[in-house]
């Protein structure tokens, strides 16, 4: 009966309920009980909207204003002291060191996982994922049982003269196991999608494993190695309970942005300890807002992927 | 479903035939054995080896001590209330990431990409400077009167915050996925909204619900930084397992801390495990 020439529907309406509601055109679920309608609309909109309200633009909104609370001026003062410019540099060399690491052995375990058969795959595939069910502590403890000095290579790295706990090596050792995940966990569903077909006719045309690695595989997944890298980035700045507990957190010397923060509040210095923590929520806005675009980099990538095979 | 001999494609993510084809690729080449050698050794040093030792330094004195340490008044508060926060947190996200999953889908809203955007904040945010904000927002001074500082009302909003987007995340690409037309067709059937949803739409979504809820109980068990500054840290009143966990090394006793540790861990893997089995009969379902 119905027809998609609006024109149509509306004389054949007309004629048929000449008082009735205009019943607008392609229309064609039943549209009853429209304010009771609205209100399941509203309720479906409000109820969660408002849930994000209370959990994420009211916080959102209270660091950007903590920021400046005290003037510009203290601000800078804050965060621009010896020992917060030595936190801020050292939480970019851990987050440094954990992006070359876990990119390199990222790609690496995602290519196995996804391309060879071997015993035990899918528990290397539960293994990858541990790190972000293990609680940051509890990876700074297990740090401490590894190289304290009862620990199993604490005393042999000792006696090398290499101290590793209360020092960089085991924060970074930290911050990359906190991390391992996000590169592994981008990449792999993105070589599950783009298939062997490219890979094995480079094969079959005579390219090793690593030529075909870097001119055919390499190109496909680099916007999910980037949106990896990005996640690796935020998950390492903000990695605070594991490095509390190695790093010893000597202010000016092992003392990280997170631990500076944690520091400076129980000295009852606030105003320092916010003005680090706008400084570390600004840069994960930035990454977040990079995340954005690299998602959609990604999709794009994938889907033309998708056509082309 | 299937009975009628109409395969309901556009229900489901699409099917990656390709991954049949993948399983022809047997046998390892000298670079695959490397690439291999490189995973294992990698996730053996930086993964496995520091778990046994945890566990090993747990049962050092015999299971007896093991079950002392955890069994302390403070130690068993501090395991309760995380364990019960935790499945509070994870049902709360069940359906409050759903319903949120919901509306980014399938409404139209002004400033729609932009909380899309921010959904994933929780995660970009260190822990601790969300402890902050939600002090200064909710806390003693706070605009709103609002005191949850130093409270469990406190922990479980930090828990909240910090796991909010896993449910999100797992339900918003099976719902974009899924044809609205099964729905209406389901109204225009005689269908109420609600039984359309509830027949059509959630057993579709049913995996990615589940998948979101046991992550983000896994991710609430062991958080940290947001719950060290808000709960204030009472012993046996807001005290949660991973905060017992640092009090106890620092106070020099790493093998509570490892026993604790132990039971977080046992618990926070089997529901990853779980997670990880659950995937698998998906797709074997889907395949």
């Amino acid at each position: 009966m119905s027809s998609p020439d609006p024109g149509v529907v509306i004389i054949w309406s007309d004629s048929v309920r000449p008082s009735g509601p205009p019943v607008a055109a392609g229309s064609e679920r039943p549209r009853v009980q429209s304010w009771n309608k609205l209100g399941q609309r509203a309720v479906l909109l409000g109820v969660p909207l408002a849930y994000l309200a209370v959990l994420l633009i009211g916080p959102l909104v209270a660091v950007l204003q903590g920021a400046f609370a005290d003037g510009v001026g203290a601000f800078f003062a804050a965060i621009t002291s010896a020992n917060a410019v030595h936190a801020l540099l050292m939480t970019l060399a851990m987050t440094a060191f954990a992006i070359v690491l876990n990119t390199v052995f990222g790609v690496a375990i995602a290519w196995t996982i996804c391309r060879d058969r071997f015993f035990g795959r899918a528990f290397l595939g539960g293994l990858v994922d541990l790190p972000f069910a293990v609680s940051p502590v509890v990876v700074g403890l297990m740090a401490m049982l590894l190289f304290g000095s009862h620990g199993w290579f604490g005393p042999g790295l000792k006696g090398l003269g290499v101290d590793v706990l209360f020092s960089w090596p085991a924060m970074v050792l930290v911050t990359t196991f906190v991390s391992l995940p996000c590169v592994v966990r981008e990449v792999t569903p993105v070589l599950e999608e783009i298939g062997l077909g490219e890979e094995e006719a480079a094969r079959t045309l005579g390219a090793s494993r690593a030529q075909t690695f870097v001119r055919v595989v390499l190109p496909n997944i680099r916007w999910g190695i980037a949106y990896g890298v990005a996640l690796t980035a935020a998950r390492s700045l903000g990695e605070f309970g594991g490095v509390l507990l190695v790093s010893g957190g000597l202010a000016g010397k092992t003392e990280t942005a997170t631990l500076l923060i944690y520091r400076e509040l129980e000295e009852r210095h606030d105003a320092t300890a916010h003005a680090m923590a706008v400084v570390l929520a600004c840069a994960s806005i930035l990454i977040l807002v990079a995340m954005e675009v690299l998602k959609h980099r990604r999709d794009h990538e994938l889907r033309q992927s998708g056509s082309k095979s | 479903m299937t009975t009628t001999g109409i395969q309901p494609v556009d229900m489901h993510p699409p099917v990656n035939d390709r991954r049949v084809r993948r399983g022809r690729s047997g046998g390892l080449g000298r670079g695959g054995g490397i690439g291999l050698g490189l995973a294992t050794a990698y996730l053996s040093i930086v993964v496995l080896l520091p778990l046994a030792l945890l566990v090993s330094k747990a049962f050092d004195d015999g299971a007896g001590a093991f079950w002392d340490a955890i069994t302390t008044p403070e130690a068993w508060a501090a395991l309760k209330l995380t364990m019960l926060t935790g499945i509070g947190v994870a049902a709360v996200n069940a359906i409050m990431g759903t319903l949120i999953a919901w509306v980014l889908v399938r409404d139209q809203f002004p400033g729609k990409r932009a909380l899309d955007t921010l959904i994933d904040l929780p995660f970009a945010l260190p822990t601790i400077v969300a402890g902050i904000v939600i002090v200064a927002l909710y806390g003693p001074s706070s605009p709103f009167g609002i005191d949850l500082a130093y409270k469990v009302s406190g922990v479980f909003f930090a828990l909240l915050f910090v796991t909010l987007p896993f449910v999100v995340r797992t339900v918003q690409p099976v719902l974009l996925e899924t044809d609205v037309a099964y729905e209406e067709a389901a109204v225009t059937l005689g269908a109420t909204p609600w039984v359309a949803f509830r027949k059509v739409t959630l057993p579709a979504l049913w995996p990615g619900i589940r998948t979101g809820t046991l992550l983000s109980f896994a991710r609430a068990l062991g958080e940290f930084g947001s719950i060290v500054i808000v709960s204030g840290n009472i012993p046996r009143r807001t005290l949660t397992a991973a905060v017992l966990i640092y009090g106890e090394i620092e106070s020099g006793h790493p093998e509570v801390a490892a026993a604790v540790s132990t039971v977080l861990l046992g618990v926070a893997f089997g529901s990853i495990v779980i997670v990880e089995a659950l995937q698998r009969r998906a797709r074997h379902e889907l395949a």
